[in-house]
């Protein structure tokens, strides 16, 4: 089941807000399109993104693939665990396998991106 | 059976689909200016012709002199076992197997390489080797831009001039910003170096022993650059390693450099080895491939290329490098050459080297009017100062069958008097006095 809680990205990014933050991932369907996750290079805190900006990489047995912020912000934390277990992206992608917290991030953007539902029915159209 | 893949009637047709009516048409959009004048190579040549051809032109080689020329490369013992072993068709032929992991030997080979190289450097993880010293060097500046977002490079003038200048080459149509440091024949200008330390600096690169022929420890240099985010570079001489402070231990973050000393011979040109050595955690940051040992689904033990993520056919425009080979077949001599003489036969490899390179300078050091730089230590090879220019030395000594070093003027223009010597272990005792005696006379005419 894909969280309603939060938004997605045509680029298979999801981002639930936390307060004042918005945690960013990968979605179950990313994490089973690129396999077994070997490492994830992570973005620097204090680090400004932008909207659709690469800010990460997953690298997996068959591809490294670079992760976009589904908006603009800033990175306030980055998820440690994940350089000694990347492979939490693949057993809890929606929770343990985030990747990086944004602070000040774009509200509007936000908002533009697609809900559960639509990202569903995205995935099913993109096959 | 012709060889020649196209006949005649399928090139007429591959043109009409490309719509133009001969192969130079598909070069119309080179501008005259730049297309070549003509592609009219000579005729075809004989087996016998091209082999003729060939022994004449390997014949302008000075192969029979006795030879003190390093600065950078040296004329080290090579052993029969080497080209018996290198030669086994297993290891010629397969260059870079495009299923590596079919070559289980070739990547067995390449994996004791790295530990080699580990192990001299003091560093956890080697590649499988790049084109050479230059070109390592070269490497190891784009690791540094890479991992520290950083575009300014320290680079001293003790570091070997011909990598420094392959260092300008590339980096010229590149964002990157070369800053020299230092002044003449010494250890590299410390001074210098903490004033043009900054935050904006990635890398600096210093040379040990540096191209003078001194020793140096720059544990203090690599413990400053440390504290300002600076990632620190040393080009070494791998036999010297066996006994003086390694890159490791002197803190260094990237160990690179030339590995014809360890059982390649000296040619103009090579094939020559470049090898690199970096912490475990700036592994995903190095350039080329890297061989690891594990097991299959069995348990055997077998050997894989891994970390491909950062490589071309799969990161593409990502890559750590354009490096996407290896100078294969000279990783093995040099893991030859080293298995062969083991950890002992290296270190008295090295002491040889010392000995009678200590040997030469007290020597050279009774000639009047010669100055020995040895004020501070020196491994191999060291500097004089001739009371005369040392070209025309060099060139009478080349007639008499000596090749009595590098001319340093043909580097730093300032040092037109000096000259680079070095002393390997081969060179025996009477070489050497007969080298002095000659310097003598050569330099009193």
């Amino acid at each position: 089941m894909t969280p309603q809680d939060r938004r997605y990205t045509k680029t298979h990014e999801w981002i639930k807000i936390e307060g004042d933050l918005a945690v960013v991932g990968i979605t179950d369907h990313a994490q089973e399109s690129l396999g077994d996750v070997t490492f994830v290079e992570l973005p620097s805190t204090g680090q400004k993104v932008a909207q659709k900006g690469e800010c990460a990489v997953i690298e997996s047995v068959k591809a490294a693939s670079d992760i976009f912020s589904p908006v603009s912000g800033v990175v306030s934390k980055i998820n440690d665990d994940l350089e000694s277990s990347p492979e939490k992206i693949n057993t809890d992608p929606y929770d343990k396998g985030w990747i990086f917290k944004l602070r000040d991030y774009n509200k509007e953007e936000y908002e533009t991106l697609m809900d559960a539902a639509s990202y569903d029915n995205f995935v099913e159209n993109e096959q | 059976m012709s060889f020649i893949s196209n006949t005649a009637d399928q090139k007429i047709e591959m043109l009409k689909t490309c719509h133009v009516d001969s192969i130079n048409d598909l070069f119309r959009d080179i501008p005259q200016n730049l297309a070549p004048k003509s592609f009219s190579i000579p005729e075809p040549k004989s087996e016998l012709e091209i082999l003729s051809f060939f022994k004449n032109l390997a014949a302008q080689n000075g192969s029979d002199l006795t030879c003190f020329l390093g600065g950078g490369f040296y004329d080290h013992f090579i052993p029969a076992a080497i080209d018996a072993l290198v030669s086994r068709s297993e290891f010629y032929t397969a260059y870079t197997p495009y299923q590596p992991e079919l070559s289980q030997g070739t990547l067995c080979a390449t994996y004791e390489y790295q530990t080699d190289i580990c192990r001299l450097t003091n560093l956890d993880v080697s590649n499988a080797s790049l084109y050479d010293g230059g070109t390592a060097l070269y490497e190891a500046v784009q690791m540094a831009t890479h991992i520290t977002g950083r575009k300014k490079i320290i680079v001293d003038i003790s570091v070997n001039p011909v990598y420094r200048k392959m260092l300008k080459t590339y980096a010229n149509n590149l964002s990157l910003e070369l800053v020299e440091t230092g002044k003449g024949i010494g250890l590299c200008d410390r001074e210098n170096i903490f004033s043009v330390l900054d935050k904006n600096t990635a890398a600096i690169i210093l040379q040990n022993p540096n191209f003078f022929g001194f020793i140096d420890d720059h544990s203090d240099i690599v413990e400053k650059c440390k504290s300002l985010g600076i990632l620190s570079i040393q080009s070494v001489y791998p036999v010297a390693l066996a006994i003086i402070k390694t890159p490791g231990e002197q803190g260094f973050d990237i160990a690179t450099g030339e590995g014809q000393s360890l059982g390649i011979p000296l040619s103009f040109g090579g094939p020559y080895l470049g090898f690199m050595a970096t912490r475990k955690e700036f592994v995903r940051k190095m350039p080329g491939r890297i061989v690891s040992r594990t097991v299959d689904n069995h348990g055997r033990e077998g050997f894989v290329l891994s970390l491909q993520a950062r490589e071309q056919h799969i990161r593409r425009e990502k890559a750590t490098s354009n490096i996407c080979s290896n100078e294969a077949l000279c990783a093995i001599r040099a893991h030859i050459f080293l298995s062969l003489l083991g950890k002992k036969g290296i270190r008295d490899l090295a002491s040889l080297c010392v000995d009678k390179a200590h040997y030469a300078m007290e020597t050279i050091k009774k000639i009047p009017g010669v100055k020995v730089m040895d004020s501070l230590p020196v491994f191999n090879e060291f500097t004089v100062k001739l009371p005369v220019k040392t070209t025309p030395v060099f060139e009478k000594m080349l007639e008499q069958g000596v090749s009595a070093g590098l001319p340093l003027g043909n580097y730093y223009p300032e040092m037109e008097n000096c000259l680079l010597i070095a002393v390997t272990e081969k060179r025996t005792i009477n070489e050497i006095n007969r080298f002095a005696m000659l310097l003598e006379e050569n330099i009193c005419q």
